[in-house]
């Protein structure tokens, strides 16, 4: 039997995971309920802020909240061209997966190309350190990650459910020419989806580069269990993929602290398929 | 007529495949460079892979993540039994094993209607547990497995050579089977599934068990494949064999070549498999990843239907330069008129579907609130009632396209409710729909062909190309054989969607509003034809807002208001009925 520090060192990890999994999954479940676009694409972006991160903090010294600053807006900008680009081509949900997976391989050969296919780490002194709880250590750097991510996925349902945007995406969703003549934006609308999914990309990159070691081939690490969680969770649901982020996470972490860490895998995919599967209407 | 001919054309494509794989097969003999060799085995390799894929994923549409889970069965299959068994049996085992992977995932996956995206999911999550399930297991256990001690048969006294000819042989019988299951009963089957899954089950396509068959075939041929490539890397690893890159490519090249079609991944496979083999070397592999990647998302854009559907199109546009216009049967109505008041069938008033008690309730909304009625041998039944009282719910339940909560229909004897669609069109219940549903990537012919090979009629595909011409030209589309159905007008879809259900053979056709959409002149010749395919010996439910019509055809009528049943009888009685005038019309109210 494990202890209970143990068990509770691993559910903290879980929490911290499951976290980072809804940071990583907010954009995606926006863009997959709201634009129709399942957006393998998001994880290149977060990659590519990683990286910049890593340039930016650990090359040129700046301080993250600086690179932060410069990169939302950016990565916002970013995340509305591509939408401008699926808009021209009228990419259909199908063929967005295979667009963006397209893109994302040229993402990966490009961070490669740039960075090398090697891991890197950030050195430095931000977010370091933990502080010590009862018998739990507390790692800062996860602990403000977790906190924003909530914050984020609050952010997000507030601005859906208490201002107008929820409905009008709602009833563009439900039918684009009759919401327009009813005066909701739909472009306009879109385009600040697409905007605050490549803008939770980039804190998702920043954390990334604070937290974890670095590899291109890293866009496709968090792809199963991401989809997994914008999945379970109910696609545009913020509250929802931050639920199933969590249950993901915390499951994974007791695998690995009850079993064994290579069965960690397992876990998530199989309750993603088993929901899928006795539950379908459910996403 | 003449230029849609009732016979498919023979085909040389068997002959063609045999020719080379006759060459490939004596290649060695010409004592070819090494590298030759492997580079070729790999060209095989790869259009095993593409080819096995497209047989589910590109001929039905469900795009699968998990071709490598298939593959890495058949890998590990054999990486586990070669030393104890001959080749022989171990490659008919990676089949099997990977076979029935694939018939339980597909057995458990589609028991519900799975949107596509989800199944692309699912088999993504399948392939990282499977993965994971035999890294941690005495399967693999972590390091790898080396197959040592192989017996090889010798082939050309070289093991290359003979690892060759394997390679070559599954990828030839890849692309043989993918051939004849595209001409075959069931391949008409999976493209009718593909362009509407609802539509192909009410025709009676038996969707699920064919979606099993095909995932059976695909998976069984990846596995033999993954067999084979064990022997020829002769190290295995969960890491180098359940990586993105079978699943990704095996996407790629049948995106380019394109996926409907049998040729088209072999097409995508050697294209990619050469552009990879010739920039092997660090900086121009990145290079080729990016252009892998620039690849897929131009094929994507601009290329829906991939090279084999680019040439596709440049065909159809030398062989049918001008689309003739259409002149639908109304120029022999007068004559069918006479006909239908002369010889119209008379009703018999013996029954032919009993209907008992039929409820359906959605999310609480009572849809059908107990309904008894029955359809008469010969008649044709009028079934009206305001928008939302339940008609359309009824001609769905009918046909099998929602289940019923209770009751019974009962249909020669059996009750039908519940059954599966593809069931009750077998039985002989035929349907059209309101919107017309046609196969949109189907000609007008093939659209009916299906009806005919699996509806009631159940014709084997000569007979149902002689049928489906017939009925083509019975509502005037004969001309339009070749057409595809968007480059049809509303009234001509209406027209093949009532092709569709006479040439199933049907004892019960059930038209939902085929006149709504047209033209008065339009109306007056779908009329006559309604008439005509009474008097050719078909029992019709016609559920229509238009009266004229109703009163015009109809021997008998039902109204339907708010799931109930209110009123029965004779058209003209009927209509003056106060329940049914207040159904329409609403009630007075109390307090005026």
């Amino acid at each position: 039997m494990i202890s209970a520090t143990l068990l509770g060192q691993s559910l903290l990890s879980g929490i911290f995971s499951g976290c980072f999994y809804a940071m990583l999954g907010l954009g995606m479940t926006l863009s997959w309920r709201y634009l129709k676009v399942i957006n393998l694409a998001h994880f290149a972006f977060v990659l590519i802020a990683a990286y910049l991160t890593y340039q930016l903090v650990g090359k040129s010294g700046l301080h993250p909240l600086v690179v932060a600053v410069l990169l939302i807006p950016l990565f916002f900008a970013l995340g509305i061209a591509q939408q401008a680009l699926i808009d021209y081509y009228k990419v259909n949900e199908f063929a967005s997966v295979i667009v963006t997976f397209g893109m994302a391989i040229i993402t990966e050969a490009a961070l490669q190309w740039f960075w090398s296919a090697d891991y890197l780490k950030l050195e430095s002194h931000y977010l370091r350190g933990s502080t010590q709880i009862g018998t739990l250590f507390l790692p800062i750097g996860e602990a403000v990650m977790a906190l924003i991510a909530v914050v984020m996925c609050a952010a997000v349902w507030a601005a859906l459910r208490y201002t107008w945007l929820g409905k009008a995406l709602r009833a563009g969703l439900d039918n684009p020419q009759i919401a327009a003549s009813f005066g909701v934006p739909n472009r306009q609308l879109s385009y600040l989806v697409a905007g605050v999914s490549g803008a939770t990309a980039a804190i998702g990159g920043i954390f990334v580069a604070l937290l974890f070691t670095l590899a291109p081939s890293q866009i496709f690490a968090w792809l199963g269990v991401v989809f997994a969680a914008a999945l379970l969770g109910g696609l545009g649901s913020p509250i929802g993929v931050l639920a199933a982020g969590l249950l993901l996470g915390v499951s994974e972490a007791l695998t690995m602290a009850v079993i064994a860490p290579a069965w960690a895998p397992v876990v998530p995919f199989t309750l993603l398929m088993v929901i899928l599967l006795i539950w379908p209407e459910r996403v | 007529m003449s230029a849609v001919s009732a016979k498919m054309p023979r085909s040389y494509v068997p002959y063609v495949l045999l020719a080379v794989f006759v060459f490939f097969a004596a290649l060695p003999a010409m004592k070819p460079p090494a590298f030759a060799e492997s580079f070729l085995y790999l060209l095989f390799f790869w259009i095993a892979l593409a080819t096995s894929w497209a047989i589910f994923s590109g001929f039905t549409g469900y795009v699968s993540f998990g071709h490598g889970a298939f593959y890495g069965a058949g890998v590990y299959t054999l990486a586990n039994l070669a030393s104890y068994w001959s080749i022989w049996w171990c490659l008919i085992l990676s089949g099997l094993v990977a076979a029935l992977l694939g018939v339980a995932v597909a057995a458990v996956v589609f028991r519900t209607r799975l949107r596509g995206e989800l199944f692309a999911l699912l088999t993504l999550a399948l392939a990282i547990v499977l993965s994971t399930i035999i890294l941690n297991t005495p399967i693999d256990g972590g390091p790898g497995v080396y197959l040592l001690g192989v017996n090889l048969p010798s082939f050309y006294g070289s093991q290359a050579s003979t690892l060759y000819l394997f390679g070559m042989s599954i990828g030839m019988l890849s692309l043989f089977v993918a051939w004849y299951l595209q001409r075959s009963k069931l391949g008409r089957a999976l493209f009718a599934i593909s362009d509407d899954e609802d539509v192909a089950e009410i025709l009676g396509v038996p969707t699920y068990a064919c979606k099993l068959i095909a995932c059976g075939i695909s998976s069984a041929l990846a596995g033999v494949a993954g067999g084979i490539h064990a022997v020829f890397v002769s190290y295995v690893t969960v890491s180098g064999t359940f990586n993105l890159e079978v699943p990704l490519f095996v996407l790629l090249m049948s995106v380019l070549g394109g996926a409907r079609s049998w040729i088209g991944p072999a097409i995508g496979a050697v294209f990619v498999t050469v552009l990879n083999n010739t920039f092997v070397s660090g900086d121009s592999a990145l290079l080729v990843r990016i252009g892998i990647g620039v690849t897929l998302i131009i094929a994507t854009l601009y290329l829906p239907d991939g090279v084999v559907g680019l040439v596709q199109k440049f065909g159809r546009r030398n062989t049918n330069p001008a689309v003739d216009p259409v002149h639908p049967a109304q120029v022999e109505q007068p004559a069918a008129q006479q006909r239908s008041t002369t010889q119209a069938m008379t009703a018999t008033g013996e029954t032919l579907v009993q209907l008992e008690n039929i409820s359906l309730a959605f999310k609480g909304v009572r849809a059908l609130d107990g309904v008894n009625m029955e359809v008469r041998k010969g008649e044709i039944l009028g079934l009206v009632g305001p928008n939302g009282s339940g008609k359309s719910t009824l001609i769905n339940v009918l046909s099998g396209f929602y289940k019923p909560d209770t009751g019974r229909i009962i249909f020669g004897g059996e009750d039908l409710a519940r059954r599966p669609g593809h069931i009750i069109a077998k039985h002989g219940i035929a349907r059209t729909f309101q919107i017309p549903r046609p196969f949109g990537r189907l000609t007008v012919l093939e659209n009916v062909v299906v009806a005919a090979m699996f509806g009631a009629g159940g014709l084997p595909e000569r007979h149902a190309r002689e049928r489906a011409m017939h009925y083509l030209g019975f509502v005037g589309l004969d001309s339009r054989a070749s057409a595809l159905p968007s480059e049809l007008n509303l009234h001509q879809r209406k027209f093949l969607e009532l092709a569709r259900a006479l040439a199933s053979g049907a004892k019960l056709v059930m038209l939902d509003e085929v006149l709504a959409g047209l033209t008065p002149s339009e109306i007056t010749s779908a009329i006559a034809m309604v008439r005509r395919i009474h008097s050719a010996d078909t029992t019709i439910v016609f559920v229509e807002h238009n009266m004229r019509a109703v009163m015009e055809l109809t021997h008998r009528l039902v109204v339907i208001n708010q799931g109930k049943m209110i009123a029965e009888g004779d058209p003209r009685a009927v209509m003056q009925n106060p329940a049914v005038i207040a159904a329409y019309l609403g009630t007075a109210d109390a307090e005026d």
